[in-house]
């Protein structure tokens, strides 16, 4: 059946289709013409949420090359989630900080479907393809607005030392098929087990230069550098964004390769693995603790975060798995809101992330106050928010697998970390208000993202069962 | 009641005010009054409901363990379950909570200007937080409780406290949270041998009691457990976050603090600690022992010299928490029912000092004994609740004080009496600084001419104070009203414990769970210090095991224990 073969690219095929038609949308625009170019985006990525969704259970293969198991159809959900809210507010700040809504909506569409595609990839010479496409358009998001030297600075950064850790990536490949005779993942796995070369050494360097490669795009200590310059440099929903959906797809890769291909060798990557996920968790919260800016404060946060993702990672049991899954559909509503709201409290000419400028938030913006503090507190993993629940749930994993030290580094750091979250929310709670210029009214689109934020944040933290139960049916079928 | 969630109404209660509060649109203040209002109708309702529980309860020994039992399944992935269920200590604490919080809300009527309604909402939440760590029988469910109480109280002290606010409400948070993700790990560990050993996750506390632990995890575990618990009590030397928080909180945030939080701490160790790790808690008892003395002396000698009154109080708490500790340690009948006398004597006596500390810097914003000096003149009925309040708290026979410090130490005594000689001391020193700080503020002459115009108490203020010098009467007088429920539920307590022996043996850290089901107990180098024998102290099993006499007045002790 032809029809069949594209199955499972009808996700893919569906941003691609949008992007194609912002950028025609875009090109075709008068010059003052408004054409509600955020609506298409959003029409593309409910589209590719429903194809998502309707594929579910049904473990679709195109090409030999990209399959649609549940595993990659939940990521997929949570991409467009990611995706969704991105749109929403950008739609207020797109005008605000005069971002070039046709490129931005073009640019952020085709970095999904290299996010996606490379959550669907089976070959790691299509993750690789992926990766690029993803990454390509990420640092041209990060660079956006051309008239700022931050964000110029950061895009370049981010691109040099991404580029640089692709050829890593490519490399471990390149090895990978020097030894297997092949890329796709199954058939690597399966030479990998039959031959038991866990002590050569050339599959050894090929896993490591695999590591580093995705460990750049993670920002898993110590290939994290890029990311706090980054982060603070891009415009604050580009950081949510990137924060949030490279790191997803990034890490659903990341755990497909290593827990399927590289699945015989894992006593041979998983103390390595161990001592990257306590790294990344210890550097990345202590740095978080002497930051001012929040951006780049919640920049080590994201690093430290993705460090709790790792440790359901190296304990690679089920839990583990699932927990991974869990994680990220949590961290994702969280630090999207979280990002939203620096967002949306920006001014044109000055981001207003400095910890100062958010004295006395509350008396000022109550609502957005409120909602920031269920965020951080989410951040800081404690219940009733999804960031108990999803903090719980790997912790679980690591002592399933016996790993306690792992846990107990985690546990303590998260404790650190609420030490500069609950600096931001001193802030805002128990200091005077200074003279700020008023950023303007939240609009109706943002503040739908806000609440589907919020809602979710507290969902998966007081009724996670559902969630769990299909992050658990999701990773039972393909690992 | 069949049929009615009763202990959920209870629980929930507050949080449905808090939600109600909420839609109630008060811009610029202009509705605090029926927010206080309501807000206090929210709690005397929940009050009321206690009461219910109580009266429902069944008091006899055959009753049943746990009662008000409802179990729904929250995340049956993992066996976790919204479990909730109170036995006879539970039942009290819940009692003691439901009183204090319209007591605190009473105590900062007009103290709280500043965001009233928020102010509102965070005591309310806190206050379901607080039933919920009582009542809970999934230790998930219970970790959810016991993390949430830290966020209300966060905000209590850091937006309506004192100067040093901030740092005392960044103190408070990370200090007790430090401790208590430990204790996650450690529960995440319990439920993973639970599902080695039967192949089910469970977070089910009566199922968990059942387990067997490895030696060597047992003794990781309980001191997991028992650092979150004795930094919430807190024992010496875990307590340094205490006197920053009281001092700093406004009035209702310090009276639910000593009056409620500190015996979370305390409640913990009894309810969980000690019965899921009964080896490692008997040959862990001396030391806890040995902290708490300390903590008795050095608490009473640090309040003894302290200016400002609400930092001596909450120095004396350090004091009297650690008799508490001392009678869980022994973990006979006589200890453990002091102990839980204790929490609740010292919940309403305490909350008695805090809210006079409270009215009297509401009048002379002050809080510095100098300042004061012969007011007994000028507002005697202040004067005379606070020497009841005074006296209840030094353990004047007939007051409540007196119950809880009588039984721990008889319970201590049969256990090791070295103990109690230094606990002795305490109860000196507790008379020593509580009557000289009585002395120096209300005996005299008058030294300051602003003291001149105060104010005798309100009608609010006889709210506040009266049900407290009530109960700490009404305790005094009749105990066994409230000893009598709590009996059972502590001979089953000190029944689980008595056919254990201590841990013998050195251990090492745990490394994989693969060690846990076998009972292998490595011989490695352990921890250094643990090793040391404690030659002195005679064994557990002698002095926990002997004769139980009845606690206090008629009430026949149980009889299984007369042998």
């Amino acid at each position: 059946m032809f029809s069949a073969q594209f199955d499972a690219v009808i996700p893919v095929i569906c941003l691609a289709m949008a992007g194609l038609a912002v950028m025609l949308a875009e090109s075709f625009r008068l010059k003052n013409e408004s054409m509600p170019l955020g609506g298409l985006a959003i029409i593309g990525l409910l589209g590719a949420g429903a194809a998502s969704a309707f594929l579910w259970d049904r473990t679709a293969t195109s090409f030999g090359v990209v399959t649609a198991d549940n595993f990659a159809l939940f990521v997929n959900l949570v991409l467009v989630a990611v995706g969704l809210l991105t749109v929403f507010f950008t739609s207020q700040t797109a005008a605000r900080d005069h971002l070039p809504t046709g490129e931005f909506y073009t640019l952020m569409l085709f970095s999904m479907v290299g996010m996606m595609l490379m959550v669907q990839a089976s070959d790691l010479l299509l993750i690789f393809l992926a990766l690029e496409t993803m990454s390509i358009a990420v640092y041209v998001l990060t660079g956006i607005r051309r008239d700022q030297l931050a964000s110029t600075e950061a895009a370049f950064k981010y691109f040099l030392l991404g580029a640089f850790a692709s050829s890593f990536f490519l490399y471990g490949i390149a090895f990978i098929y020097g030894i297997t005779g092949s890329t796709s993942l199954d058939r690597v796995g399966s030479v990998i087990a039959a031959q038991s070369m866990s002590g050569n050494p050339m599959i050894l360097l090929a896993v490591g230069l695999l590591l580093v490669g995705f460990g750049f795009k993670i920002a898993a200590v110590p290939f994290h550098m890029w990311s706090p310059d980054a982060y603070e440099g891009a415009p604050a929903v580009v950081t949510g964004f990137m924060s949030t959906g490279v790191k997803a797809a990034a890490v659903a890769a990341f755990a497909r390769v290593f827990l399927t291909a590289l699945e015989p060798m894992i006593n041979e990557w998983a103390p390595v693995l161990w001592v990257v996920a306590a790294a990344t968790m210890i550097v990345g919260t202590v740095l978080g603790v002497a930051q001012t800016s929040l951006k780049r404060m919640l920049a080590y946060s994201s690093i430290a975060h993705g460090g709790y993702l790792l440790v359901g990672l190296v304990a690679g049991n089920d839990v583990g798995k699932a927990a991974i899954l869990f994680y990220l559909a949590a961290y994702a509503l969280t630090n999207l809101g979280a990002f939203g709201i620096i967002a949306l409290l920006g001014e044109r000419t000055r981001a207003n992330d400095d910890l100062r400028d958010y004295a006395g938030l509350w008396y000022s913006h109550p609502g957005l106050a409120t909602l920031m503090t269920i965020f951080l507190l989410s951040l800081g993993g404690f219940p009733p928010t999804a960031g108990f629940i999803a903090k719980w749930y790997v912790f679980s994993a690591a002592v399933g697998a016996g790993y306690y030290g792992l846990a107990i580094i985690g546990v303590l750091s998260s404790v650190v970390s609420v030490f500069f979250y609950l600096r931001i929310v001193v802030m805002m709670y128990m200091s005077e208000r200074d003279a700020r210029p008023v950023p303007a009214p939240v609009t109706t689109m943002a503040l739908t993202a806000l609440g589907i934020a919020v809602i979710g944040v507290l969902y998966l933290g007081v009724l996670p069962t559902q969630v769990i139960d299909i992050a658990q049916d999701s990773v039972a079928t393909i690992f | 009641v069949n049929g009615v969630p009763l202990l959920s109404i209870v629980i929930w209660l507050p949080v449905v005010g808090a939600a109600l509060l909420m839609i109630i649109d008060n811009k610029d203040g202009q509705r605090d009054r029926l927010i206080r209002h309501l807000t206090l109708g929210v709690s005397l309702l929940t009050f009321a409901a206690t009461l219910l529980l109580w009266a429902g309860f069944d008091t006899s020994q055959s009753g049943p363990e746990f009662q008000f039992v409802e179990r729904l399944r929250w995340i049956p992935a993992f066996g976790i379950e919204y479990y909730l269920g109170i036995d006879g200590m539970s039942l009290m604490l819940l009692v003691l909570t439901g009183f204090l919080t319209p007591i605190a809300l009473l105590s900062s009527w007009e103290g709280i200007e500043r965001k009233v309604k928020e102010f509102s909402v965070f005591m309310l939440l806190l206050e379901t937080a607080m039933l919920g760590v009582f009542a809970a029988l999934d230790l998930f469910l219970f970790y959810v409780f016991w993390d949430f109480v830290l966020i209300p109280m966060y905000f209590l002290i850091g937006v309506w406290g004192y100067d040093q606010r901030i740092y005392a409400a960044v103190k408070f948070i990370l200090y007790t949270m430090a401790g208590s993700v430990l204790m996650l790990v450690a529960i995440i560990g319990l439920s993973w041998i639970h599902q080695q050993a039967t192949g089910q996750y469970s977070f089910d506390l009566l199922r968990l009691y059942q387990l067997d632990v490895a030696d060597n995890l047992q003794y990781w575990f309980f001191l997991a457990f028992t650092v979150a618990f004795v930094i919430k009590v807190p024992l010496f030397p875990f307590h340094t976050w205490l006197p920053d928080a009281h001092v700093q909180a406004p009035t209702p945030g310090s009276v639910i603090l000593a009056g409620v939080m500190l015996k979370m701490g305390a409640y913990g160790l009894v309810r969980f600690s000690f019965p899921l790790f009964p080896e490692a808690a008997l040959y862990f008892a001396p030391y806890l022992a040995l902290l708490s003395v300390i903590a008795i002396v050095y608490g009473a000698l640090v309040a003894m010299v302290q200016p400002d009154m609400k930092k001596l109080v909450a120095y004396s708490s350090v004091s009297h928490m650690g008799f508490v500790v001392l009678g869980i340690a022994a973990m006979n009948l006589q200890g453990v029912q002091g102990a839980t006398y204790q929490m609740l004597a010292h919940g309403v006596s305490t909350g008695g000092l805090f809210c006079i500390v409270g009215m009297l810097s509401d009048r002379r914003h002050t809080r510095l004994i100098s300042e004061y000096g012969g007011i007994k003149k000028i507002v005697p009925r202040l004067t005379a609740a606070s020497l009841i309040i005074t006296l209840a708290s030094i353990g004047l026979p007939g007051l409540n004080g007196f119950i809880g410090e009588f039984l721990i130490m008889l319970g201590a005594f049969r256990w090791d009496p070295r103990f109690v000689v230094v606990a002795g001391l305490g109860v000196i020193l507790s008379a020593v600084y509580m009557l000289w700080m009585f002395q120096r503020v209300y005996y005299g002459e008058v030294t300051d001419d602003h003291n001149r115009h105060m104010p005798d108490l309100s009608l609010r203020e006889w709210a506040v104070i009266g049900p407290l010098c009530a109960a700490a009467v009404y305790m005094g007088v009749l105990p066994n009203v409230f000893l009598k429920p709590m009996e059972p539920a502590i001979t089953r307590i000190v029944q689980r414990m008595e056919s254990r022996e201590p841990l013998q043996v050195r251990l090492n850290p745990p490394r994989a769970l693969g060690a846990i089901s076998s009972n292998a107990q490595g011989p490695g180098d352990g921890l250094p210090g643990a090793d040391r024998r404690h030659d002195g102290i005679p064994s557990n099993a002698e002095g926990r095991r002997g004769l139980a006499i009845a606690a206090v007045g008629q009430e026949p002790g149980p009889a299984r224990g007369a042998r």
